[in-house]
């Protein structure tokens, strides 16, 4: 199997992480890796950094993973999680400026043809261009 | 640059023990205009600053900073915990590059203020922490040597808090509630007021 950009998809609620990587899951199978986190340390809802320094372990590729975010939080949360990662490895990663769910289903569809990190993050980004 | 760990100790307990008994306050000023997760996840994130307690008073000024700042990161579970966590971190760093004694207060500040700044993508007037620090940083730029430092920083602080009230939130959740949430206290502001009475009311020995 060729390399190919893995997914990452950070929600407060970890029921829609979850349900979103499911719909990823339908459409890209197991070319693409995803990965999923949601919820606060304590298990309500919220984000927290460890889980998504593991979701994007989990996804990792040499290709570089695109993360997908809901709300606020939790793209604080993944910026701050990138930040911790190592410099060769933080450069490969992108927190995406797309709606979650469409965002990880369209950037797995991408990613699943072999494109690049830059044209993977293009496609779901143009989602929320206007 | 070190303070005795008894010091330092008493300082952070102070601050953390105040930030987790405040958080039913906190709470209910986020459940007005946000998700209503402050309190729960600022008293998170203090109570494992307190379980590193005895590491953090035996370190040096500037390595306790970034270790109060990292468990924040780690255990806050919402947007406070970067924003926190960076303050800390940024104001550590700004400590062991600057090994003057003392450091300057206001520009060891600035760069914390700076860092929330940036991780947040905001500036004062958004309603948010950063409605506190940056007066707060202004104070202490301004009013620098000055014997009643202390309570200058307090009375901006509590002063900054109710000018959150009738500002438009445009940054975190509450700007989902555009005009409604005005009329409100931002919950960051009043964390971050608790914060630094807590620090200042520490440093006077007072608790």
């Amino acid at each position: 199997m060729n390399d190919t950009v893995g997914i990452v998809i950070v929600s407060h609620s970890k029921d829609i992480a979850k349900g979103t990587a499911d719909m990823v899951r339908q459409m890209v199978g197991s070319e693409v890796k995803v990965a999923f986190c949601g919820g606060n340390p304590d298990g309500g809802l919220g984000t927290n950094v460890p889980s998504i320094i593991e979701a994007i372990d989990d996804a990792w590729s040499p290709k570089g993973v695109a993360v997908f975010v809901d709300l606020g939080g939790a793209e604080t949360n993944s910026e701050m999680a990138v930040e911790t990662l190592q410099p060769e490895q933080r450069n490969l990663v992108v927190v995406c400026n797309a709606p979650i769910v469409e965002g990880a289903v369209m950037a797995a569809t991408e990613a699943a043809g072999g494109s690049s990190l830059d044209q993977v993050r293009a496609v779901a980004e143009e989602l929320s261009a206007s | 640059m070190s303070l005795p760990p008894d010091i330092l100790k008493s300082l952070v307990r102070a601050a953390a023990e105040q930030v987790i008994a405040s958080a039913p306050e906190l709470t209910a000023l986020d459940q007005a205009i946000g998700d209503g997760d402050h309190g729960a996840n600022m008293r998170r994130g203090f109570e494992a600053v307190l379980d590193k307690l005895e590491t953090i008073g035996t370190q040096p000024l500037d390595e306790a900073l970034k270790t109060i700042g990292k468990t924040l990161v780690m255990t806050v579970g919402g947007a406070s915990g970067p924003l926190y966590g960076s303050f800390f971190i940024a104001a550590g760093d700004a400590l062991s590059r600057d090994k003057r004694l003392p450091a300057d207060l206001a520009e060891v500040f600035g760069c914390a203020v700076g860092a929330v700044s940036a991780r947040g993508r905001s500036k004062p007037g958004e309603k948010t922490m950063l409605d506190v620090l940056c007066p707060v940083l202004e104070t202490l730029t301004a009013d620098a040597g000055r014997p009643d430092l202390i309570d200058r920083v307090r009375a901006t602080a509590s002063k900054a808090v109710a000018r959150t009230v009738p500002m438009q939130a445009t940054k975190g959740r509450a700007a989902f509630l555009g005009a409604r949430s005005v009329g409100h206290v931002d919950p960051g502001a009043q964390s971050s007021c608790i914060l630094l009475h807590a620090v200042c009311n520490s440093v006077e020995g007072k608790q």
